[in-house]
């Protein structure tokens, strides 16, 4: 045997080669499987900034739907309740050009809104409950339905199934629990270094006023 | 003499702290109105325990603490509840929040208290809830409650005890006014304090720029073994994270407590307070605030009672308001302008600063960053404010984090320094508020997901479920169908279906044999037949209102109407062939019927009155089997109860009929 590869070097490194091949793919094989990973692990980290609202308005049924077509190579620009800043964060996330929101799909809200049943006018028939993507509606057949507010996504699917038109969307107004600094405005820069509030310039003018 | 150590940058403002410790501490006296907000502290609102028009008095809880990270609010002077409602407080948003408003009566009437003069008898358990009770919350200026930071984990070791008496900031005296006048007071405060926590060493510290406090609280301390410590003037020294390390030489980790590497610190003001509520039994009602600025003429130190409004007390101190700009509460370096002079004062107001235009003129615009490196110089907590600065400009809030942006304690030093007047703070105050809404918009985010995802995997499992049911019931119909052809038991549809057409098929065999006439007679009678038991139907239907009535109805209807046709068919057939005979043989069943019976009343009539009654009694007998046999059957289908009722009944007057029969035919054989 060693007298015949030495004899035929050719037949060595052939016989080497597909030795190595073998081994290596043997190796690949067993990789393949062992380290195998479940569904697609991009499509999570998309729905992760996704807003999960629920709202369809992307055309598909859910965050998660959407977040596998992206995966797939849907546009990014289809969903209005992550905004532009959505967008934003799903381009840096795929290394996409930032497209501006697809108007097709409705438009980014300005104010986060939640549902409100106007109890007394409800009939009971459930059909809001069965249309809430988040079971974030309360009641039973004949009784009366209510929205649970902490959990509201604000996604508006349950006003168009009620039959007598008694869902109501709120804007959530800013209040003292919601209200935080914003970055002082770049054209008037009218703020004091010292004394560090932001109402100052507005201030000083409404009492020369 | 102590060891003080040094803290990463820091700046030197002007102090001005001159103008208003000229005057000891003024009483505010009592306004008219009281304006108590409900969330004076960091954590959960307080609960009002009052209602509109009620009379309190001073000291009452007029709102309980709502958790663990809350306090209570107390009425600062006796009066009647005028309305709890949403007021403007001094916030820089400019929102109302929840206030109990209260006219106050002038008696200053108060409630019973009593204090413990001997609190080296009570637990530290109890002495948190008196401090709790009280409504204490950090006096220096944030608010943070008092018993939940003495409240240490039990695995916690406390090394050192720390009373914050360094009040950095310009113009506020508050702190140093009351450690002259009220030294025995804070020392008294710091010994129950000290019995809370049992530290080693206990230090108050204070910046060199108080001569006059740090005398007078050197000389009540005297043989206490409470040090007093002085250190040289820089701002923010003050900062609890910047005096731990001044003091030990300790830093706090990032993002981490005093508490982490041993040290509780509480501030002058709220020693004091905790003095009031253990011994006096007090609840913290008033506190010393300054009020300065070039804008009053007699700036000065008073003690104001929660909720006075602001105009009430800077008009004490002789508020000139056409000379003044803005009016802040809190310091010239961390304060805020307030929105209205109509807020009221709370438990974290150490100053009012009314500063003239010339005093604290408007800043000019801010330039752009040269990269200087100032800030970086000056920041107390070590951290790098130009950076940051650029990373809040574009909102890169990961960048932020990575640069530490909580650990800013937003204290100014940057912005004092930036030669290009860039209001630094505000960047990273809103860039921190911006993030914190981030993350609790993920969190909902989440939480909304899970329960995308819960009522998906609902939806598939009851799908599914229904599905598996669907299966099953078509395998068992297969296997119905299988069984019945494999000649095992038959399927009784088919084999109904097959019973019928094999009496079509005898029928249409027999008609060869019987006349025309016959089988008319035949339909006729079995229609007759069927429409009885039709009507019958349908009595019982309509009697118990039942919803089959209609179809019933027509089905009753079709019936009369074949019945009639038939009758015509026979008519026309009888007409047909002549006269129908008498003599012919009783064809058609109903007249076969009644001559069996005939005949069998005939036997009968020849049978003895005994035999009689033994037929009688065998054929009940036989009734009564069948009876029961269906209901037990009916019973063991748990059929609806009327029809288990009727079949019991049917049983019972069997039974009894049995009985009589009995009777008679023993009656007959005795005789």
């Amino acid at each position: 045997m060693i007298d015949l590869l030495t004899q035929y070097p050719l037949l060595a490194a052939l016989l080497a080669l597909v030795g190595l091949a073998a081994v290596f793919g043997a190796l690949l094989g067993f990789a393949a499987e062992k380290f195998k990973t479940e569904g697609n692990p991009i499509a999570d980290e998309i729905n992760n900034i996704l807003p999960q609202t629920q709202c369809g308005q992307c055309g598909y049924p859910g965050c998660r739907p959407y977040a596998e077509a992206i995966a797939g190579g849907e546009a990014i620009n289809k969903c209005p309740p992550g905004g532009e800043a959505g967008v934003q964060a799903l381009a840096d996330l795929l290394d996409l050009t930032v497209l501006p929101l697809d108007e097709e799909h409705g438009e980014a809200k300005k104010v986060t809104t939640i549902a409100f049943i106007r109890e007394d006018e409800c009939i009971g028939c459930t059909k809001c409950i069965q249309a809430c993507p988040v079971d974030a509606i309360l009641g039973a057949a004949k009784q009366m339905h209510t929205v649970i507010s902490s959990e509201c996504t604000g996604c508006d699917l349950c006003v168009e199934p009620c039959p007598v038109d008694c869902i109501d969307m709120i804007a959530q107004e800013e209040s003292l629990k919601t209200w935080h600094w914003q970055l002082p405005d770049p054209v008037s820069r009218r703020v004091d270094i010292i004394a560090t509030d932001v109402v100052l310039g507005n201030a000083s003018e409404d009492r020369a006023a | 003499m102590r060891k003080v150590f040094d803290f990463h940058g820091g700046i030197h403002p002007a102090e001005n702290k001159h103008q208003s410790v000229r005057s000891p501490i003024a009483d505010a006296g009592i306004p008219p109105e009281l304006i108590i907000p409900l969330s004076q502290h960091i954590g959960a609102p307080a609960r009002p325990l009052v209602s509109i028009g009620e009379r309190v008095l001073k000291g009452q809880m007029i709102a309980e603490a709502r958790g663990f990270v809350s306090v209570p609010v107390h009425a600062p002077t006796s009066g009647t509840v005028h309305a709890i409602e949403d007021r403007l407080i001094a916030h820089p948003s400019g929102y109302l929040a929840p206030c109990i408003v209260i006219t106050s009566d002038g008696q200053d009437e108060w409630t019973e208290h009593n204090g413990v003069s001997d609190y080296q008898t009570l637990e530290a358990a109890d002495l948190i809830n008196i401090i709790r009770n009280a409504g204490i919350a950090g006096m220096g200026g944030a608010g943070f409650p008092s018993a939940v930071k003495l409240s240490v984990k039990a695995d916690t070791h406390i090394k050192t005890l720390i009373i914050n008496g360094t009040e950095c900031e310009p113009y506020i005296t508050a702190d140093d006014i009351l450690m002259r006048e009220q030294a025995y007071e804070i020392i008294e405060g710091t010994k129950i304090l000290q019995q809370i926590i049992a530290p080693q060493e206990t230090l108050i510290g204070i910046e060199d720029n108080k001569p006059e406090g740090i005398a007078a609280l050197r000389a009540a301390a005297q043989g206490t073994g409470i040090e007093i410590v002085t250190f040289p003037t820089k701002y923010p020294s003050g900062g609890e994270k910047q005096l731990v390390e001044i003091l030990t030489g300790q830093q706090v980790p990032s993002g981490g407590l005093p508490s982490q590497v041993g040290v509780v610190c509480q501030n002058i003001g709220s020693t004091v307070a905790i003095f009031n509520a253990v011994v006096h039994g007090q609840p913290l009602i008033s506190r010393i605030t300054t009020v300065t600025g070039e804008s009053v003429r007699e700036p000065q130190n008073f003690e104001v009672l929660i909720g006075t409004p602001v105009q009430y007390l800077i008009e004490k101190a002789g508020y000139q308001r056409e000379e003044n700009n803005r009016l802040i509460m809190g310091g010239p370096m961390m304060g805020f302008t307030i929105p209205d002079t109509d807020v009221p004062i709370v438990k974290t107001t150490n100053c009012l600063l009314a500063p003239s235009e010339a005093e604290l003129s408007t800043p000019p615009p801010a330039q752009a960053c040269i990269r200087c490196g100032m800030c970086a110089e000056v920041c107390p907590a070590s951290l790098l404010p130009q950076q940051m600065f650029w990373f809040a400009q574009g909102k890169e809030f990961e960048k932020l984090e990575e640069h530490n942006l909580f650990d800013c304690i937003e204290c100014g030093a940057c912005s004092f320094a930036c030669p290009s007047n860039i209001p630094l703070v505000q960047y990273y105050r809103a860039s921190k508020a911006e993030i914190l809404q981030l993350r609790h918009d993920h969190e909902v985010a989440e939480q909304s997901r899970i329960r995308f995802e819960a009522r998906q995997q609902r939806l598939e499992q009851a799908e599914e479920e229904k599905e598996a049911k669907r299966a099953a019931r078509k395998i068992a119909a297969q296997q119905r169908a299988q069984a019945a052809e494999e000649g095992g038991e038959e399927d009784p549809i088919q084999a109904a279906i097959e019973r019928a057409k094999a009496k079509k098929a005898a029928q249409q065999a027999d008609t060869g044999d019987e006349s025309e006439l016959e089988t008319l007679e035949k339909a006729v009678v079995s229609t007759h037949k069927r429409l009885g038991t039709a009507t019958a139907k349908l009595e019982q239907a309509k009697a118990e209102g039942s919803d089959l009535v209609d179809a019933l109805q027509t089905g009753v209807d079709k019936t009369r109407d074949k019945l009639t046709a038939a009758e015509q068919a026979l008519k026309d057939c009888q007409q047909r062939l002549g006269t129908h005979s008498a003599e012919q043989p009783p064809a058609d069943g109903a007249q076969a019927a009644i001559a069996r019976a005939m005949q069998a009343r005939t036997t009968e009539a020849s049978l003895s009155p005994q035999e009689k009654a033994r037929l009688d009694l065998k054929k009940l007998q036989n009734r009564l089997q069948k009876s029961q046999a269906v209901l037990i059957k009916s019973r063991d289908n748990a059929e609806e109860k009327k029809v288990i009722d009727a079949l019991e009944s049917t049983v019972a007057r069997l039974t009894d009929k049995i009985n009589a029969v009995q009777q008679q035919l023993n009656a007959a054989e005795d005789a």
